[in-house]
Parts: C-alpha cells; sequence; structure tokens
C-alpha cells in the first residue's frame, strides 16, 4: 500500500484471529491489530481527526500551541501530527507513566507537564483545565470531550470492522475516553441489529480513586451508557495475565489494556459457548508493548511476579 | 448470605479503614442497606434521596457493572463479590 505521508497511513490495520485463545470454531475472537498505526497505538486515528476538524473549525492555526490531558498514547500521536504540521504541543501525564512514554514524547518534541500520581488521568484532566485558563492562547483538544474522537472510529475503525468482519457478534474494547467505543459502538449498532458493544474497563491502584470527594469524581462528556451493552471492569492481575497468555499462544505483543480487553472478550466467548451461539467478537490490541518493556512483565518468572513488576505503575 | 464488599479509600472512614467488609441481602439495594447497619453513613455517600446510586459511584457485581444488570435493584447470590469505586478518567 501507497500513501503520500505518514499521515496518510493512519488506520487500514489488520484483523487477525486468535486460533488458539478462540474457544471453538463457532466461537472466535478476533484482534484488531491498532499498534500497526504510525505512532504505535490506536490514539493515531482520534489525534488526527480531532487535530484536522480544529483546523477546519479555524481553531488551529499555524504556530499554535496544542494543550492534552494524556497517559501517554493520545499525547504521543499528537505530538507526531503537531510535528508534522508544525504545531508545539504541551501534554500533562501522571508521574508515574513509563520511561519509555516519556521520551516518546520528547522525542516528537513535546513539552510535558507532570501531574500528582494521587488521582491519575483524573488530576492530569483537572491540571490541564487550570493550565487552559491561565493560558487562554493554548488549544485544548480535550480528547474526554470531543466529539472528533469518537467520529474518528465512526468514521474509519467501524467501517473497517464490518468489512473484515461482516459476521461480528461482539465488540470490546477498552474504557478511557469512552471515544473508540462510542464510535465504533454506533456505527456497528446501525449496520449489525443485535451486536453486543462490551467495555472493558482498567482497574487502577488505589492511588488513582484517592479523591478528596466524591464530587471530584469524573465521567467523559463523550460517554454515553445507551451506546455499551456491559461494562467490566478488569484489574491488574487479569489485564496482566492475559497480556503474558496473548503473546505465549498468539505471538502478539500488547501493552498492558489490551490485557483488560481480552479478558473481557474471553469472558464474551465462555458465555456464547455456554448459551450454544456462534460468535465473532473482535476486540482492540489499543498498542503494542514496547512501552511497558522496562517493566519486565513479559519475561517475569510467573504471573504473580510480574503483577507484582508492575505495581504503582499507571499501565492505561 | 455472605457477600464480599470491597471498598474504595474515600469510603474507608466508615470501615474502620478496613479495604473490604463483609455484608448481607438478595440485592445490592439490600446489602447496601445491611453495610448501613454496621458502617453507619455509608448508604448516603452510595444513594440519592431518590434510591439510584449516585453519579460518580461505581458499583461492580462480579466485576460488571450493575448499571447495566438492574442497577441498585441487581440480585445477589451467596459468594458473589461486589466492588464500590469512584468514576474517574481513565488513561488515553
Amino acid at each position: 500500500m501507497r500513501y503520500e505521508s505518514l499521515i496518510d497511513a493512519v488506520g487500514r490495520t489488520p484483523l487477525v484471529g486468535l486460533p488458539r485463545l478462540s474457544p471453538s470454531p463457532e466461537v472466535r475472537v478476533w484482534a484488531k491489530l491498532e499498534d500497526r498505526n504510525p505512532t504505535g497505538s490506536v490514539k493515531d486515528r482520534p489525534a488526527l481527526h480531532m487535530i484536522e476538524a480544529a483546523e477546519r473549525d479555524g481553531l488551529l492555526t499555524p504556530g499554535c500551541t496544542i494543550l492534552e490531558p494524556t497517559s501517554g498514547n493520545t499525547g504521543i500521536s499528537l505530538a507526531m501530527a503537531a510535528r508534522l504540521k508544525g504545531y508545539k504541543i504541551v501534554c500533562v501525564m501522571p508521574e508515574n507513566t513509563s520511561e519509555e512514554r516519556r521520551e516518546l514524547l520528547r522525542m516528537w518534541g513535546a513539552e510535558i507537564i507532570s501531574s500528582p500520581a494521587a488521582g491519575g488521568s483524573n488530576t492530569a484532566v483537572r491540571v490541564a483545565k487550570e493550565l487552559s485558563e491561565q493560558h487562554p492562547d493554548w488549544v485544548m483538544l480535550y480528547q474526554y470531550g470531543n466529539p472528533a474522537n469518537p467520529e474518528a472510529h465512526y468514521a474509519t475503525t467501524g467501517p473497517e470492522l464490518l468489512e473484515d468482519l461482516p459476521t461480528i457478534t461482539h465488540f470490546v474494547a477498552g474504557l478511557g475516553t469512552t471515544g473508540t467505543l462510542m464510535g465504533v459502538g454506533r456505527y456497528l449498532r446501525e449496520k449489525v441489529p443485535g451486536v453486543q458493544i462490551v467495555a472493558a474497563e482498567p482497574r487502577y491502584d488505589d492511588v488513582v480513586y484517592g479523591l478528596r470527594n466524591l464530587d471530584e469524581g469524573f465521567i467523559p462528556e463523550l460517554y454515553d451508557a445507551d451506546v455499551l451493552t456491559t461494562r467490566y471492569s478488569v484489574g491488574s492481575a487479569d489485564a496482566v495475565r492475559r497480556t503474558r497468555e496473548l503473546l505465549q499462544l498468539e505471538g502478539i505483543f500488547a501493552g498492558v489494556s489490551t490485557g483488560a480487553a481480552l479478558h473481557a472478550a474471553l469472558g464474551v466467548a465462555r458465555k456464547a459457548v455456554k448459551a450454544g451461539e456462534r460468535a465473532d467478537i473482535a476486540f482492540v490490541i489499543a498498542d503494542g508493548g514496547w512501552k511497558y518493556l522496562s517493566t519486565g512483565i513479559y519475561t517475569a518468572e510467573s504471573t504473580e511476579a510480574a503483577v507484582e513488576a508492575l505495581h504503582g505503575q499507571l499501565w492505561a | 448470605m455472605a457477600i464480599e464488599v470491597r471498598i474504595p479509600t474515600i469510603l474507608r472512614e466508615y470501615t474502620g479503614g478496613a479495604k473490604a467488609v463483609e455484608g448481607n441481602g438478595k440485592t445490592i439495594d439490600e446489602l447496601i442497606v445491611d453495610l448501613e447497619s454496621r458502617h453507619a453513613g455509608i448508604r448516603n455517600r452510595l444513594v440519592e434521596e431518590n434510591g439510584e446510586l449516585r453519579r460518580f459511584v461505581n458499583v461492580y457485581l462480579n466485576d460488571e457493572d450493575v448499571r447495566f444488570i438492574d442497577g441498585i435493584a441487581s440480585a445477589l447470590d451467596d459468594g458473589d463479590s461486589v466492588t464500590i469505586l469512584p468514576a474517574v478518567a481513565g488513561g488515553a
């Protein structure tokens, strides 16, 4: 395939079957390899869409500074596009994220402002909103509330999935901004009667939930519960175990949040087998494992040792 | 019927610092009423006056969000596990 530039090469990712992890020939699990995007994650899609929408609306003009709260991937995608398009970028990122993420952001020319580990991405969002008020000339694309985020998936990820898997019965993805699930979910619900849309929500360490009061809670503006069929909370131990199984059984080297999505996908698959129903379950490989290599989770002796190695680090 | 209930940091002031407590009930609603009998004040933090779960409170029954089951009326079985968490921004 030939493209005019790297930015044009976003999307059109492979969908691959998981013959060893799928429970039966009637109940199959399929992985959408979003790590094959230019910066190595699914976030290239919404990042590019949000930038191009802001350009169309006249919000982003040459020389502008982009501001974004991110735990890594969206910031990395925005920073790549910003470099190619001539914008400056400031990312607010929780301090307990891997060194790989920091180095990647710096490599693309982003300035990083660290937010406290307490509160995780919740705090990063709050700090970014404060910075936005102090710097009204900065453009916060704000992935948690920007309609261009789900639109990217409605326009690209959803149609690609249906084209490659017309028999799709379930779509499973991680829940962060909710953009992937909202966009793909809306598209598939319009085209596939009865399709189930399943969210895998990472269950973080205690430190992330340490709000001062419940009023500091946060639900992304993009979230519409009606798009989902159900929503599972997946803890670190299950996420890490599935990430390692995906590597060992299917040869797919993915990040930890993908393990959470796989865990939910296999739960859905088990239910289908029990009910005696056929199923084609597609889930999203959100990124590759490169940014988590320094944790040692892929080569740890046991799942328990791998979970211990990850402890304290924000993995989604 | 014993149900294990995992308590988030922000609500441990009601459980004497315990990360998990046991409770009883045939539904989430009954379970929360039962918790209130030993951990006074906790119910008001979880449930609105109209009886629905508060906006920023998520309750998971065996890891599934109860809002996608039967909400606060979701039925419980012996040995089930319930996790309470505040809604927070996820990574992205």
